[in-house]
């Protein structure tokens, strides 16, 4: 993991060693000024020598500005080399992403990739600055001070020595422990801030069921909890500065009553007295730092390893060698076709397809929910690849094509189907980049959107939100229509993708396929006999197999499943489109 | 969708550098925590000030001691050769004594502080959540929910950080600040001087850097806000970007955000960055510049000015434990007021006009003695309308039977814009009221009014005869259930999500009402049965059979009257199936407003009203309607025209 991620600071190698460079440059300032100051004292002060305290002092107010230059230094190299980290960061991932097929992005949740990419890389982007900047900083501050201190006097530093191994021991114990409890509460508290949330989308039904005082009762029965646990975890940690400063006190204590000693023995100077005062400071100060940079890297390597997940995955579906780059025809056929989204999986989703469409077919697709329809037309584009037999479009395997050319000519229109936030015309040049207005007004007729887009106030310039939030259901799914039209594919794709549009304007939707492309081969997925009755062919799927495949007439004579749903639709169950946008 | 809408603040986000959001009256806000504080914690409160002072005591004392120790023992013992240590282990024992207090007063202040801390944080919580469930729906149609979310986690965690650790940590800086300057002041006039100087340098430098760090921080969170919209989009996208052959247009747009992001988050940084080193320099140059200027007074007249080398000691040592509460100050001090920002959202929530209700006719469960309606003390199965009469100072009960009828009623969700306009209609007990039109008719709008979700601007509503505003809310309400069209459920077991329609409903209850909602069946298969939970709203169930929880937590409820919302979303005919029995038998011996968008609801209603626009343009069974060959006429026979 550390190892994936470490490839990508890539250019900002400099910067990231000149940081930990200049760090160490204001760290050495910073403990050579101690040791000037004592000398004034010693030297200069009880010399009576004012010039040597002018010498000396002009020299601290060197180094003093050597350390600033050090110091923005680092900031200046430690920014450049963390941010640009985080840049490469997410360059790699979404690159990653872009070449993931459809069982890759399965595997990650939308709002897990999301996370990865925004709150993951500002982690890491955190934690890379504050280990270049001050990973070096801090134990090169107290060993520094240390060796001071050592070189002063070998038996008051051993003080030091002692405090920090206390101290050390003392902190890795209290985090261990409260790194548990921590964690524990957190989890807890995410809980709650959940169940507000569900409060705030469901305020419909508490109040309709008048369950304001339940859901109070509930709530403050979760805050009081929160409120103990978060006590006690916090319980653990109050004492860690008080520790920390007693131990500072133990310290100048000892030193003072030691080094008290060792002036009248003659063995100390009053001026390293005082900074060994100072670097008691530099190093527990310092040790409680380290502490925080573990605390902080603990808590990056979970963001690091979630962001190595994502730059590791590797695409399942590569194009092939020599990939073949046109389309013949929109001819279709299933042989011996398995399939399952988990390749281990005993239980596969199709079983035994075998199937032939010939080119130019509208055939409709129709069966419960789980009855494998869409699995079934998503393996003609090669979103998955099949676990046994083989697909082959225009008499050539998928597997062969070069994925974007069969892409381009196996155009679907997805159950889950978005537009992006932009113009509506931005949206449908999605399916051809350069395609003209009258095009793109071509494709809208086609697919009965021109009616609505029409009547907005800025047509075809009309701004779609993101989530296409201003559009309603069934003109999102007509506009997504018009966009895949765009793309003249020799295959037509329609998963469910009339189910909010009102039964006339659906009919007149198909209609308009088999009039105006009647050679492009069109599959409808549909949930509504209506939709499909009219199709040259109609696949019954059940529990992953075809049940039946013939037209209409057909199915209804020899078909169960058919006729059994053909007769709650139109027995008098049927849908009322009254809701639904009127044509 | 992914709810990533949070921005989590930047590198640094509190603190250095950031830009200062803007407070109106950050004075009141301040002294309305404060408020909050110390009305429930006093004297914690005391406790804490108490410590404060104590601590800052104590390390000033101890700060004073390197002088004490070199110009009262170690100097007077190197003079005079003496080897007594004992005046020198008594000053050791006594500032030990000083050091302990504080060390206890810290731990205490620490302690103390965590349950001041987290205790307002509860009761805020509390008065958030329980003012929030008593807020109109109004509000919640007006406030983005994550707008209302980010107060409960953002917000409240910016005031935790203050209360815990800003606040303290101001207290303790300015009680430094002041104890220091003293003693400084006590130690020598001329070098307080430079001190003073080099501070007043310091600071200016800060607000320079600050300034344009806070520019850049700007920059920084738009750069953000805008990578991370792009983000969600593409990553929800994903497989349309996939189907599309979108990816390397993508990545172009991805790549120009991404570059735009990391320059301004380099600079916001690297302002932010130098602060610290700018600041520690300056800090020592005054300690150098102290340390020349004070030994050469030193030097010149020890005995005239009184000034020595045990003095100067102590002063270098307060020269540095000043400037480092400066700079916390001055940190310190944008944190709280990003803190007030988020406390000005909280209190506006908080402030907030709770729903009203002025209605007194209660609901109340009854039975017939001797021929008369009289309140029972259990539940019969039988309601009654409670109604108190003030002029006559009399009870009177009337059986509740679930007539509802609309007079001329007028309706607008803002008094400018009416979205009903003279809608009128009779419910009578038991019948099934059908509604139809377009999105946007009024449907929906319709029926909100009935519980009083929202209030109507003229005309008047009446259930069994009474206006609907005299009735309580809670309990008009508790004589409506309501299945919506977007299923809501809660976290938790699917037997209480049932029970959420009856609290006091038996599991014997509950498998009842999940019998008649058609339930039952699918519940037995999941892999606990009543007992699997739910989190997510239900993530882990499929849409028809979120609809039949939902119709069976109507069903416990068993109220008079219904309100049902039929879904659009296409489900499988066979779930559609059994979710429209189940609707049916719960609509059985009730008055039914249905919302209506199957054939069959539709056909055999009592009454159906087609709205357009806000309008009720015509009423009546489905065979008048017909005949009338109008609106509905039209909508029934295009539709037919298709399927046939």
């Amino acid at each position: 993991m550390l190892k994936t991620l470490l490839s990508q600071v890539k250019e900002y190698k400099l910067p990231s060693i000149l940081t930990p460079v200049c760090m160490l440059g204001e760290v050495v300032c910073e403990m050579v000024i101690p040791i000037l100051m004592a000398r004034i004292v010693d030297i200069g002060i009880y010399g009576k020598n004012m010039e040597y305290i002018f010498e000396t002092g002009g020299m601290m107010i060197v180094i003093a500005i050597l350390g600033l230059l050090c110091g923005i230094g680092g900031a200046y190299f430690g920014s450049k080399a963390s941010t640009g980290f985080a840049k490469n960061l997410r360059k790699a991932m979404f690159d990653n992403i872009q070449t993931f097929s459809f069982s890759n992005i399965d595997k990650f949740s939308t709002s897990g990739l999301v996370t990865r990419l925004t709150t993951d890389v500002t982690n890491i982007q955190n934690a890379y600055m504050m280990t270049l900047r001050m990973a070096m900083r801090a134990p090169s501050s107290m060993i520094v001070a240390m060796v001071m201190s050592f070189i002063i006097s070998p038996r008051l530093a051993s003080i030091y020595f002692i405090a920090v191994l206390f101290l050390s021991v003392v902190i890795m114990f209290v985090m261990n422990r409260a790194s548990k409890y921590f964690k524990e509460v957190f989890e807890k508290y995410d809980a709650l801030n959940e169940s507000v949330q569900e409060n705030v989308s469901a305020i419909r039904v508490v109040k309709a069921y008048v369950r304001e005082d339940y859901e109070n009762d509930k709530f403050k029965k979760a805050a009081l909890n929160i409120y103990n646990m978060f006590v006690k975890a916090e319980m653990n940690v109050v004492y860690m500065s008080p520790l920390m400063t007693g131990t500072v006190y133990a310290c100048i204590l000892l030193i003072s009553w030691f080094g008290a000693h060792m002036i009248v023995g003659g063995e100390l100077s009053t001026g390293n007295l005082m900074s060994l005062l100072t670097y008691c400071m530099n190093i527990l100060m310092s040790l409680m730092f380290l502490a925080v940079i573990f605390v902080m890297l603990t808590m990056a390597a979970a963001s690091g390893k979630r962001i190595a997940e994502v730059i590791e995955e590797k695409a399942d579906l590569v194009n092939p060698k020599d990939p073949v780059m046109e389309v013949a025809d929109g001819s279709i056929s299933f042989e011996n076709v398995d399939f399952a989204y988990d390749k281990e999986s005993d239980e596969p989703v199709l079983k035994n397809i075998n199937l032939s469409i010939k080119s130019g077919e509208t055939i409709g697709v129709i069966g419960g929910t789980g009855s494998a329809k869409s699995s079934l037309v998503n393996l003609i584009s090669r979103l998955y690849d099949v676990t046994a037999g083989s697909i082959k479009v225009g008499g050539v395997d998928v597997r062969d094509y070069d994925m974007e050319v069969l892409r381009d000519q196996v155009s679907v229109v997805l159950q889950k189907n978005v537009l992006f936030s932009g113009t509506i015309l931005d949206n449908l040049r999605w399916g051809k980049k350069d395609a003209t207005i009258d095009e793109c007004k071509r494709a809208c007729e086609m697919a009965c959107a021109d009616e609505f887009i029409e009547r907005m106030p800025d047509g075809y310039d009309t701004v779609i939100e993101q989530g296409g939030t201003n559009v309603s259901g069934g003109q999102r799914q007509r506009l997504c229509i018009a966009r895949a039209l765009l793309k003249k594919p020799k295959i037509l794709i329609l998963d469910d993708s009339t189910s909010a549009v009102d039964t006339a304007t659906d009919a007149k939707i198909r209609k308009a396929f088999a009039e105006e492309i009647p050679g492009t081969t069109k599959l409808i997925i549909a949930q509504r006999i209506s939709s499909v009755q009219n199709c040259d062919r109609i696949i019954v799927m059940d529990d992953g197999q075809i049940n039946g495949f013939g037209s209409h007439e057909e199915l209804l004579k020899n078909n169960n499943i058919y006729r059994e749903v053909y007769e709650s639709q139109t027995g008098g169950s049927g849908d009322a489109d009254f809701d639904r946008p009127s044509a | 969708m992914a709810e990533v809408k949070e921005i989590k603040g930047g590198p640094g986000a509190r603190g250095r550098g950031m830009p200062r959001p803007k407070v109106e009256n950050p004075g009141a806000l301040f002294k309305r925590i404060m408020g909050y504080v110390f009305k429930f914690y006093p004297i914690h409160m005391l406790t804490v000030l108490v410590c404060i002072l104590l601590t800052v005591f104590s390390s000033v004392q101890g700060t004073l001691f390197t002088k004490t120790l070199i110009d009262a023992y170690i100097q007077p013992m190197l003079d005079s050769g003496s080897t007594d240590y004992g005046p020198l282990l008594g000053a050791i024992v006594r500032v030990a004594g000083f050091y302990a207090l504080g060390v206890f007063s810290a731990f205490l202040q620490a302690r103390v502080m965590v349950e001041i801390n987290q205790g307002t944080l509860k009761r805020l919580r509390e008065d958030l959540f329980t003012h929030m469930e008593s807020l109109p729906i109004k509000y919640f149609d007006t406030h983005a929910h994550g707008d209302i979310m980010s107060i409960y986690t953002n917000d409240i965690d910016t005031l935790r950080q203050m209360i815990s650790q800003s606040i303290p940590q101001m207290l303790s800086s300015a009680i430094t600040i002041v104890s220091v300057l003293v003693s400084m002041v006590v130690l020598s006039l001329p070098l307080t001087f430079v001190t003073l100087v080099m501070v007043g340098i310091m600071l200016f430098c800060s607000a320079k850097a600050t300034k344009s760090s806070g520019k850049n921080f700007v920059a920084q969170q738009k750069n953000l806000g805008e990578l991370n919209g792009f983000i969600e989009e593409m990553m929800t996208g994903q497989k349309v970007v996939k189907v599309f052959n979108h990816e390397r247009e993508a990545i172009e747009r991805f790549d120009e955000l991404n570059e735009e992001l990391c320059q301004s988050a380099f600079k916001a940084n690297a302002y932010s960055g130098a602060l610290g080193p700018i600041n520690a320099q300056l800090g020592n140059t005054s300690y150098v510049l102290c340390a020349m200027i004070g030994a050469a007074i030193a030097l010149s007249d020890s005995v005239a000015v009184g000034f020595t080398v045990g003095g100067l000691a102590s002063f270098l040592a307060f020269n540095k434990s000043f400037s480092m509460p400066i700079n916390q100050v001055s940190m310190q001090f944008n944190s709280i007021i990003m803190a007030l920002a988020g406390a000005e959202r909280i209190f506006k929530l908080l402030d907030e006009q709770s729903e009203t209700d002025d209605g007194y006719v209660m609901l109340v469960d009854s039975e017939n003695k001797d021929g008369e309606i009289v309140e029972a003390d259990h539940h019969t199965g039988h309601w009654a309308w409670k109604h108190y009469h003030k002029a006559t100072d009399t009870t009177t009960y009337q059986p509740m039977e679930g007539d509802v009828t609309f007079n001329g009623v007028d309706f607008g969700y803002t008094d400018e814009k009416m979205v009903l306009h003279d809608i009128v209609l009779h419910a009578k007990p038991g019948q099934k009221i059908a509604f139809v039109g377009s999105t946007g008719a009024g449907k929906t709008t319709i029926t909100n009014l009935i519980n009083r979700f929202y209030d109507i601007q003229d005309g008047k509503i009446r259930y069994d005869n009474i206006n609907i505003n005299k009735i309580k809310k809670s309990d008009l309400r508790r004589s409506l259930g309501i299945v919506l069209q977007d299923t809501h459920l809660f976290t938790g077991t699917v037997m209480d999500n049932i029970r959420y329609g009856k609290l006091d409903a038996s599991d014997d209850e509950v498998i009842a009402a999940a019998k008649l909602a058609n339930a039952h069946s699918f519940i037995k298969r999941l892999p606990e049965g009543y007992d699997t939970m739910l989190t997510g709203d239900g993530a882990n169930l499929s849409q028809g059979q979120r609809q039949l929880l939902a119709i069976a937590r109507a069903a416990i409820a068993d109220p008079p009257v219904l309100i049902l919302d039929e879904a659009t979303s296409s489900i499988d005919t066979r779930t559609e199936k059994i979710v429209q029995d189940g609707m049916d038998r719960l609509m059985k011996g009730r008055t039914t407003f249905v919302i209506a968008h199957r054939l069959s609801t539709v056909r055999n209603s009592d009454c159906i009203i087609v709205l357009e626009h806000g309008r009720i343009i015509e009423q009546g069974t489905h065979d008048e309607l017909i005949a009338k060959k109008q609106k509905y006429y039209q909508l029934y026979t295009g539709m037919k025209s298709e399927t046939a």
